[in-house]
């Protein structure tokens, strides 16, 4: 099951059922690249992030991707530092990331290298703050009810 | 320099005359939506036409954003089937699956045949809620009125047995971490019976109403096509990619909740356009219809909830007698059960396509994140590709084609 080889594979974990790999942040594009065109990873099913206050690295950006024939499943997970969070975007590798990496900006505050149009998408355009993170208090800076 | 009239009047006409070189055409920019009726919610679409034809379409999503992924990090784990109702609302029981599925494989819980059966037989029933509402609105969009009141005639059925299974017509919570809620009522045999063997003649009904109107064919066939590359780069799922010929359907490649055990065929068609994506969506309530009738007619005995008193409420009697059970009570209710901590990533086929939770668990009573990947929000995505180069009259019959709920997209 995790027979993937790949110089930017750090680690690879196999827990419930699932393959998790860590990667190297600076290829994730070079990594993408190879599972799509040598291990048949068509589909891009979804990326999201985790905030892992306060420790750092801080955040995670996790990919699932997919394959149809045959069919398997493999989660990459990549850490990005806390003060000024990037990473390479993979829009040229699946566009699919398109929409996924804006809603990762827009919640998280991750910035994604080369992406074509990286404006928040969920939240309104003025929006102060990144909802997701875990130092962002559930009702929000405006809404608070800690001054009552 | 002073302009006057007839050099006005001129200028206008020569921006009117057709150009006889490669001019550029004049665009303009249409603004459709976020309180369209035809978008079915509020999503906002930016279109630039030259003439009525598309030349980009720019959609605009998030003004239904709700934070629920937000949400559920602040209450505990049964709380959250609460939220997954409300993130797609015409197919609340595959959200409350696709969760309950997603904690059970966290904590290993092994789930009775009873309640896998039961979730299978709910969620298949939801699947003929959710298809008969896209059915009935996308047949009101392109003009066949008639079609949505068949539709919520028999919808109605779906939504009193709901009720009747969970409470709830639409929000009903029913599928649990550890089982489904209730034990079911008593007679639900005859009444789901009795709806079910009913229901395919209905869909005779609604093939025959709308296969022989003309209008329906000429607005439907050869409208809305994308190419497969497209669809599989863009990460759409669910009926459209069927429409195209590709079998993906999570219930058949990576089964769950004892799919294995029930005898249904995933539907495709290779025509790629509105007029497939009718037909699929047909033929899959037809396929829902005879599961169901499997899953009632082979429904296990035994319990409906797991062997797991650490998650599982137990039963009011047993409380009065036993110490036991009134401390597994008093902990889950005041503090939640505890999820051991690690990370699970599950799929399950819900009306629209693929969806799955990424869920991470820290070892406490709440989530510490939960993820939901929608189909809503991949489909949305190849909108662009969907509408450019066609026709303003048809991105209406394309749109609705997609069936997304706006729940779903911005959660």
């Amino acid at each position: 099951m995790s027979d993937f080889t790949h110089p930017a594979i750090l680690e690879t974990k196999l827990a419930l059922g699932e393959t998790t790999l860590i990667a190297e942040p600076a290829q994730i594009v070079d990594l993408c690249r190879h599972f799509k065109d040598n291990e048949k990873f068509v589909r891009l099913s979804s990326i999201t992030a985790v905030d892992w206050h306060p420790a750092e690295p801080r955040f995670e950006v996790v990919y699932h991707l997919h394959s149809i024939e045959p069919i398997r499943r493999v989660r990459v997970k990549c850490s990005v530092s806390g003060t000024n969070p990037e990473i390479d975007s993979i829009f040229s590798v699946w566009r699919a990331a398109d929409w996924y990496e804006r809603e990762i900006f827009d919640l998280f505050g991750i910035g994604f290298r080369n992406h074509p149009n990286l404006v928040r998408i969920l939240m309104p355009l003025d929006w102060e703050g990144h909802p997701l993170r875990k130092d962002y208090p559930i009702h929000g800076y405006k809404y608070g009810y800690a001054k009552e | 320099m002073k302009h006057s009239f007839e050099d006005h009047v001129a200028t206008i006409a020569a921006t009117q005359e057709t150009p006889a070189g490669p001019a550029a055409p004049r665009r303009m920019t249409l603004n459709m939506g976020p309180q369209h009726p035809s978008t079915h919610g509020v999503l906002r679409i930016v279109i630039e036409l030259e003439g009525e034809t598309i030349k980009k379409a720019e959609p605009d999503i998030g003004f239904l954003h709700t934070g629920i992924e937000k949400q559920c990090e602040a209450i505990n784990w049964a709380q959250v089937v609460t939220l997954t109702d409300r993130v797609d609302y015409l197919s609340n029981l595959a959200n409350n699956l696709v969760y309950a599925l997603t904690v059970e494989k966290l904590l290993q819980l092994e789930i009775p045949p009873k309640a896998q059966w039961l979730r299978v037989m709910l969620v298949e029933l939801d699947r003929l809620n959710s298809h008969l509402v896209w059915l009935g609105t996308h047949a009101l969009d392109i003009g066949a009125m008639s079609m949505f009141f068949y539709c919520f005639r028999e919808r109605e059925d779906v939504l009193r047995i709901k009720e009747m299974f969970s409470g709830q017509r639409m929000m009903t919570s029913y599928i649990r971490p550890g089982g489904v809620a209730l034990e079911p009522p008593r007679g639900w045999e005859k009444v789901l019976g009795k709806f079910i063997r009913g229901f395919p003649s209905k869909v005779d009904e609604y093939e025959n109403l709308l296969d022989s109107n003309p209008i329906w064919k000429i607005r439907t066939q050869g409208v809305g096509f994308i190419s497969i590359e497209d669809m599989l780069d863009l990460g759409v799922t669910g009926p459209m990619l069927r429409a195209a010929g590709i079998p993906l359907d999570v219930r058949k490649t990576e089964p769950y909740s004892s799919y294995e055990k029930f005898n249904f065929t995933v539907p495709t068609r290779t025509e790629n356009d509105v007029y497939a994506r009718y037909r699929v969506r047909l033929e899959e309530m037809r396929q829902s219809a005879s599961i169901i009738v499997q899953a009632m007619e082979g429904m296990p005995e035994g319990p409906y909830q797991a062997d797991a008193p650490h998650v599982v409420l137990p039963d009011r009697e047993k409380m009065k007698t036993q110490m036991e059970a009134l401390i597994y009570h008093f902990k889950i209710v005041t503090e939640g059960f505890r999820v051991p901590a690690g990370e699970a990533y599950q799929a399950v086929e819900s009306p629209r396509g693929e969806i799955a939770y990424y869920i991470v668990s820290d070892g406490t009573s709440k989530p510490y994140r939960v993820h939901m990947r929608t189909p809503s929000f991949a489909n949305l995505m190849a909108l662009p590709p969907l509408l450019e180069g066609t026709l303003i009259a048809d991105s209406i019959a394309s749109l609705g084609s997609m069936d997304f709920v706006l729940g779903d997209t911005d959660r």
